[in-house]
C-alpha cells in the first residue's frame, strides 16, 4: 500500500530555522539540525530545508547544513532556495540531498527542470509552486511571494509534470501560516490534472487538517508552524491520522 | 573487530548516503574503485541510483566483483540488485548474471514507484528483529520472482521482489540508507552476518595453522 507522507519543513536562514506568516514577518523557531533530528526521531517520513536567505554567503551554510543532515539522518530530504543551475542543483546532491526543489528559477526558465532531471533523474526534481486565489483559479507568484506571475497553477503544474518534475511542492499562500486547514480545492485540482505526486503545504493546524488535503488526493503533507511552535509532534500527529484511517508509517 | 566495508563506486549516483548509513551501523567504510580496493574488504556493498546502461561502467570490475561475491558477504542496494541479473529491459548490455531472469519495466501509472511501502517477509537474517518493515523505494524496474526473493512489495498492484537472499548474497529494492530506524536495523544485521562470517573465517584460518604446526611437529 502507498502510505501519505508526513513532511517537516524548515526555512532555514544563516543555519537557523525561521517561521513566516504569509509569507512576512519571521520569528525564529531553533537551530536547524538539531530540530530536523527531532522530527526525525518522532517520525518524520522526509525532511525539506529551504534556504531563505539564499545569498552567497548562505551557499556555503546550506552546504555544511546539507552534509550534517546526511550523516545524521536516515531519510530522504530535498533542499531548496537559490538553486539557478544544474550545477548548484548537483553541487546540493553531492553533499548528500536526496531532491532539490525550484521555484521562481523554474517559473522563468521551465527549460531548468529538463535539464536537472535529464542529469539526476526526476526523483531528485522537485517544483515548488506559491499559489494564490483569485476568484475561480490559483495564481502562480515568484520571488517568496512578492511577485504576482499572472500564470494559472494548475497549467504550471502540467508543464512542470511533462518537463520532468518527480513531485509539486504547493503552497497556498492564502493558507500560509493560518493553521486553519490546508486549501483542499487548490490541492485536489492539481492532484487530479498531473500524473506526479503533490505535496501539499500552508495552512495545516491539526490532524483533522491532514487527513482532509490527504483524502482530496495529496501524497504528501508538509508541516512547518504547528511543529515549530510545538502545539504538537510528528509522532502525535501521525496517531491522529491513523485514526482517521490515512496509511501513514 | 571492526568490519570493513568497501562500498564499489561505479559513478552511479549518490554513494555518501550508503556510507553514512553503514558508518552508523559502526562499519569501517571505504569507497571502493578497483579490484584491489575490494580485495582488502570484508564484505562488499554494491549501492545504485541511476540506470541499467551503469552496468558498463561496471564492466572493468566485474571479474573482482564476481571473485569477491564467492567469497564475502556482498549486499546490492537497488539498482546494485538489478545488476546482480543478467539484463534489463532499461538498457541493453549485461550485467553480472549471478541470478536468472530479465529486470522488467514496472506497469504501474506513476512512476518511479517513489515512497514508503510496506514489505511483506518471507524468509531472511536481514529482517531479523524487524516488527513492522516498511521501506524507502524510489525505481522504476523491479524483478518479479525469483526463487531467491526473501521478501516482496506493491507497486500499485503489481508485485515485485523487494530483496533476495542466499547464503552471504543479499540485495534489496528499497533504500535501507534512506528507511530510518528499520533501515538502519537491517543495515546493522548486514554487518553483523558480515562480522561473524570473518569471525569463522579467522577461527578457521587459524585452526589450519595449528594443524599445521602440530603435523610437522609430528612428522619431525
Amino acid at each position: 500500500m502507498q502510505l501519505k507522507r508526513i513532511i517537516p519543513c524548515l526555512d532555514v536562514k544563516g543555519g537557523k530555522v525561521v517561521k513566516g506568516k504569509s509569507f512576512k514577518r519571521l520569528a525564529y523557531a531553533g537551530d536547524a539540525l538539531s530540530l530536523a533530528k527531532k522530527y526525525y526521531r518522532e517520525g518524520a517520513d522526509e525532511l525539506v530545508f529551504l534556504d531563505i536567505a539564499a545569498s552567497a554567503q548562505g551557499r556555503g551554510t546550506i552546504k555544511r547544513l546539507t552534509r550534517a543532515v546526511a550523516q545524521e539522518i536516515f531519510i530522504p530530504f530535498t533542499v531548496g532556495g537559490g538553486i539557478r543551475t544544474p550545477s548548484d542543483a548537483g553541487e546540493i546532491l553531492q553533499n548528500g540531498a536526496d531532491k532539490i526543489s525550484i521555484n521562481t528559477a523554474a517559473v522563468e526558465n521551465p527549460a531548468l527542470i529538463s535539464k536537472i532531471a535529464r542529469k539526476f533523474g526526476s526523483q531528485a526534481v522537485v517544483v515548488a509552486i506559491d499559489a494564490k486565489r483569485s476568484q475561480n483559479s490559483w495564481t502562480v507568484f515568484t520571488y517568496g511571494g512578492r511577485k504576482d506571475t499572472g500564470i494559472d497553477a494548475i497549467s504550471w503544474a502540467k508543464k512542470a509534470a511533462s518537463l520532468g518534475a518527480g513531485e509539486i511542492l504547493l503552497t497556498s499562500m492564502d493558507k500560509d501560516g493560518s493553521n486553519s486547514g490546508y486549501d483542499v480545492g487548490l490541492n485536489a485540482a492539481v492532484s487530479r490534472a498531473v500524473n506526479i505526486p503533490v505535496i501539499a503545504s500552508g495552512g495545516a493546524g491539526s490532524a483533522r487538517d491532514i487527513a482532509k488535503v490527504l483524502k482530496s488526493g495529496a501524497d504528501a503533507a508538509l508541516l512547518a508552524g504547528i511543529l515549530h511552535r510545538k502545539e504538537t509532534t510528528v509522532e502525535k500527529l501521525k496517531k491522529g491520522l491513523k485514526s482517521l484511517k490515512i496509511a501513514v508509517r | 573487530m571492526e568490519l570493513k566495508i568497501a562500498i564499489i563506486d561505479y559513478g552511479a549516483g549518490n554513494i555518501g548516503s550508503a556510507a553514512n548509513a553503514l558508518r552508523k551501523c559502526r562499519a569501517d567504510v571505504s569507497i571502493a574503485k578497483t579490484g584491489k580496493d575490494l580485495q582488502k574488504a570484508d564484505a562488499i556493498v554494491l549501492p545504485g541510483v541511476g540506470s541499467f546502461s551503469c552496468a558498463k561502467r561496471l564492466a572493468k570490475l566485474r571479474k573482482p566483483i564476481l571473485d569477491s561475491i564467492s567469497k564475502k558477504p556482498f549486499l546490492g542496494i537497488c539498482l546494485g540488485m538489478q545488476l546482480l541479473f543478467e539484463e534489463s529491459e532499461e538498457a541493453r548490455g549485461s550485467a553480472l548474471g549471478i541470478f536468472s531472469g530479465k529486470v522488467r519495466r514496472l506497469k504501474c501509472k506513476k512512476l518511479p514507484n517513489v515512497g514508503w511501502r510496506e514489505v511483506k517477509v518471507r524468509k531472511g537474517r536481514l529482517f531479523s528483529g524487524i516488527r513492522s518493515p516498511i521501506f524507502y523505494f524510489c525505481h522504476s524496474y523491479a524483478i518479479k520472482e525469483s526463487e531467491n526473493a526473501s521478501s516482496f512489495s506493491k507497486a500499485g498492484k503489481e508485485n515485485f521482489v523487494a530483496s533476495l537472499e542466499r547464503e552471504n548474497l543479499f540485495a534489496v529494492q528499497f533504500h535501507p540508507e534512506k528507511s530510518g530506524a528499520c533501515g538502519l536495523k537491517l543495515l546493522s544485521n548486514f554487518v553483523k552476518i558480515a562480522t561473524q562470517a570473518k569471525k569463522r573465517q579467522a577461527e578457521l584460518a587459524s585452526s589450519v595453522q595449528q594443524m599445521r604446526a602440530s603435523a610437522r611437529a609430528k612428522g619431525a
